[in-house]
């Protein structure tokens, strides 16, 4: 039976994610802040079909846990054959700016921890030579704008970090994959007024689901970001820098 | 800050907003409810048209992710889950097992709370009767922080105010419900054109001995409408198996604007198309249970189509000895006042009993009128329609509720004073502060 490490399992990206895994029986080793949510997404997982779910809790910013429970999730679930980093925080951007506290917090969960686990777990799938890794950036790492260029900084630095590993991969069995979401309807969003550009947390799911099945390199979800980002990184800077956007 | 435009209802009037809105979103953690400063209402996907979702400078609970399932038991058919978890998301769970809804209203993208809340019904009322009757036990979370187990047996009194309470009772954290076991996922449907009301209850009343699934869309702009025509639409669950021929794509077009496209000209149109697709009389089809159940939910936001000002929909039931004449005076009035309505539908209510209190469904027919909110025009027409529906002591749905007066509902609703010793002292809703002023 397949085995599947979701770290930042509690969000409403993961959580979706999650119930794809079940429905083909993969057994789970889940990680996030909080145990008592982690409980509820266990017997959740199991209706969909899931094999055996263990947990786990743990702050992504306490770097000196990451090793551990890699070993827990190891030993629990024997080898691991998927890992999706999925956590996240997207701090009030104007209330941060000036705060150096907060800023350098807000990078090290968004980007420093992201990178530290994934080299650990890297190497990981590296030593069996095998394994998928999907880590979830955003389109927000594309181009920097004024309006989150804290945030979107920290999840640029994950995209190009991931794009160097993938390139250390390109010639083995181990799959590195950067998912770049749009706007997506979940608890991070809730301050943002709903259109038509928001997707459900369940479309991005399967489109997560997908790429790591085909062991994708880079994908925008939904597909059409990719052609809106392209556009807004092909604008000269000299413009751009005037644009509200 | 959240972000209040996300929590109107669906008729998009009236365009009541919170003072704020506090997340429930697992079941562990309680929102605290007893220290706020205002009253508080539950509020899950704002489906209901009017103002029954929505509570004016108080506090809404949003619990739509309050979405996990917690048991589904395959061999008893019964389901155990969170209050927000969606109708589509337990169709999609259920299915392949052979399992349905037992009730379902025509859109599936509404939570199982808010379909307990409203103690909604489906096109098989006149056999299955309402939701209420398949819940077989919920938490409620009181804003003393107290959680209670309700069921026929425990609570059974807080249990049956809950059942169509409309969210003031407390906030329902989980629902067991019972599910009705299926042969497969298609209907066998028949789409049958009637010219006038006379002809509709005559295929009414052979379809009510034979189908499960019943239910009528009128022509409510035909020029000749005051005796409407309008397609009898019937069906059964079948155990025939997909075909190519059959597969289902579902459908979700984005209605991105609040634009206003829904005039009489348009709606006329539309309401033509709609009639004359149909080249027989008579049509039989295996179709899929998405397009027989949920073919509105294949446009997200259609709602917006009738613009900034929004819509209502004017939904009651009469005794069905009085329908004809009734339906037609309502027809009248609506011809005389120049108004047009899309979305026309005419149903059967059977005398199946429900647990909960404040139900809306009673035997008799049932009529569903939408009208672009045009003002004062638009209100003084419902209200010359109240008179008509008052004189045969006829009702109206809350859920669809924003305007009907406190006098129709204790008329219609004599329970109400009873059932308000059930509400949580927190609680209150803008339409309850309304009609029981
Ligand atoms: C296209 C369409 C077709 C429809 N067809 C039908 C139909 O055929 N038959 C029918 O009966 N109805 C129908 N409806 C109405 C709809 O089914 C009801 O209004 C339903 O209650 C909406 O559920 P919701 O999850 O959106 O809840 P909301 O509209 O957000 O809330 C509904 C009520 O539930 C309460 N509530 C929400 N969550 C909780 C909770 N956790 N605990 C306690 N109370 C709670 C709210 O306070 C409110 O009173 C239709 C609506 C639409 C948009
Ligand atoms: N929503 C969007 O529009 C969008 C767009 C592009 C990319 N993304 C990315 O998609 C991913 C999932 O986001 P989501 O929208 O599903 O968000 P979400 O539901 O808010 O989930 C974020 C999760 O991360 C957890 N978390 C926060 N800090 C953590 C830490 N230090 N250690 C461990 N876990 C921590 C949170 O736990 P608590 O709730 O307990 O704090 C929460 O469970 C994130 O990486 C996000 O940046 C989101």
């Amino acid at each position: 039976m397949k085995t599947i490490l979701i770290i930042g399992a509690a969000s409403a990206i993961a959580q979706e994610t999650a119930r794809i895994f079940a429905r083909d029986n993969f057994h789970f080793y889940l990680v996030d802040l909080s145990l008592e949510r982690l409980k509820i997404i266990v017997d959740d997982l199991k209706v969909f079909g899931a094999g055996e779910v263990y947990y786990n809790e743990m702050d992504a910013n306490h770097f000196d846990k990451h090793d551990q429970i890699l070993k827990d999730a190891l030993n629990k679930l024997g080898q691991i054959d998927y890992v999706l980093i999925a956590y996240g925080t997207l701090a009030n951007h104007e209330e941060i700016i000036n705060d150096p506290e907060q800023i350098a917090r807000e990078f090290s969960t968004n980007a420093t921890s992201v990178i530290l686990l994934t080299s650990l777990i890297s190497n990981y799938f590296e030593k069996i030579n095998k394994g998928t890794l999907a880590v979830i950036s955003s389109v927000a790492g594309d181009r920097g704008r004024k309006s989150n260029y804290i945030y979107g900084s920290a999840k640029g630095a994950v995209s190009i970090f991931l794009q160097g590993l993938r390139n250390r991969f390109g010639k083995s069995n181990v799959k590195i994959i950067t998912i770049k979401p749009g706007l997506v309807d979940t608890p991070m969003t809730a301050h943002l007024k709903k259109n038509f550009l928001f997707t459900s947390a369940e479309t991005i799911a399967k489109g997560i689901y997908n790429a790591m099945m085909k062991g994708k390199d880079v994908v925008y979800l939904p597909f059409y970001w990719k052609c809106i980002m392209t556009i807004i990184k092909l604008i000269p800077e000299r413009v751009f820098k005037r644009m509200n956007l | 800050m959240i972000e209040l435009n996300n929590y109107l209802s669906w008729g998009r009037y009236p365009k009541y907003y919170p003072k704020n809105v506090l997340h429930m979103s697992w079941r562990n953690e309680k929102p605290n409810l007893q220290n706020l400063d205002s009253t508080v209402l539950p509020y899950a996907f704002g489906k209901s048209y009017g103002d029954s979702c929505l509570n004016k400078d108080g506090y809404l609970v949003d619990i739509k992710r309050l979405n996990h399932f917690i048991e589904f038991d395959q061999i008893n058919g019964t389901l155990k889950c969170e209050a927000g978890v969606t109708l589509d998301k337990i169709l999609k769970l259920i299915i392949p097992y052979n399992y349905f809804l037992p009730v379902t209203p025509g859109t599936k993208h509404i939570s199982i709370a808010g379909a307990i809340a409203n103690d909604v019904h489906g096109k098989n009322h006149h056999i299955n009767g309402t939701i209420g009757c398949y819940v077989q036990e919920f938490e409620l979370l009181r804003s003393n922080g107290e959680v209670l187990t309700c069921n026929e047996k425990i609570n059974s009194d807080l249990f049956k105010a809950t059942i169509g309470g409309l969210g003031l009772t407390g906030i329902i954290t989980t629902a067991k419900i019972k599910l009705k076991n299926i042969p497969g996922i298609f209907i066998d449907a028949e789409f049958i054109k009637f010219d006038n009301l006379d002809e509709f209850f005559a295929i009414n009343y052979e379809s009510e001995q034979k189908f499960e699934y019943t239910v009528a869309w009128v022509d409510a702009s035909f020029p000749f409408g005051c005796n409407p025509r309008g397609i009898y639409i019937r069906g059964n669950h079948t155990a025939y198996k997909e075909t190519k021929k059959l597969q289902h794509k579902e459908l979700k077009i984005p209605f991105p604007f609040e634009l206003k496209l829904m005039n009489n000209f348009t709606t006329s149109l539309l309401n033509s198309i709609y009639y004359n697709k149909q080249i027989f009389r008579e049509e039989k089809k295996i179709i899929h249970y998405n397009k027989f159940f949920y073919p509105l939910d294949g446009i997200n936001n259609w709602n917006f189509a009738y613009g900034k000002n929004g819509f209502i929909q004017y939904q009651i039931v009469i005794p069905i000895e009085d329908g004809a004449f009734v339906i037609k005076d309502i027809m009248k009035i609506i011809h005389q006042s120049n108004k047009k309505s899309f979305m026309t539908v005419l149903k059967t209510f059977g005398d199946k009993k429900s647990p909960g209190l404040m139900s809306f469904p009673r035997k008799g027919i049932t009529l569903a009128i939408d009208f672009p909110m045009d003002g004062k025009e638009t209100l003084e027409m419902l209200n010359r329609l109240d008179s008509i529906v008052r004189e045969v002591g006829g009702g109206h749905y809350p859920a669809k509720d924003s305007r009907m007066n406190p006098m129709d509902f204790k008329r219609f609703y004599p329970q109400w004073e009873y059932f308000s010793k059930f509400i949580d002292e927190k609680f209150s809703s803008s339409f309850w502060r309304r009609v029981s002023k």
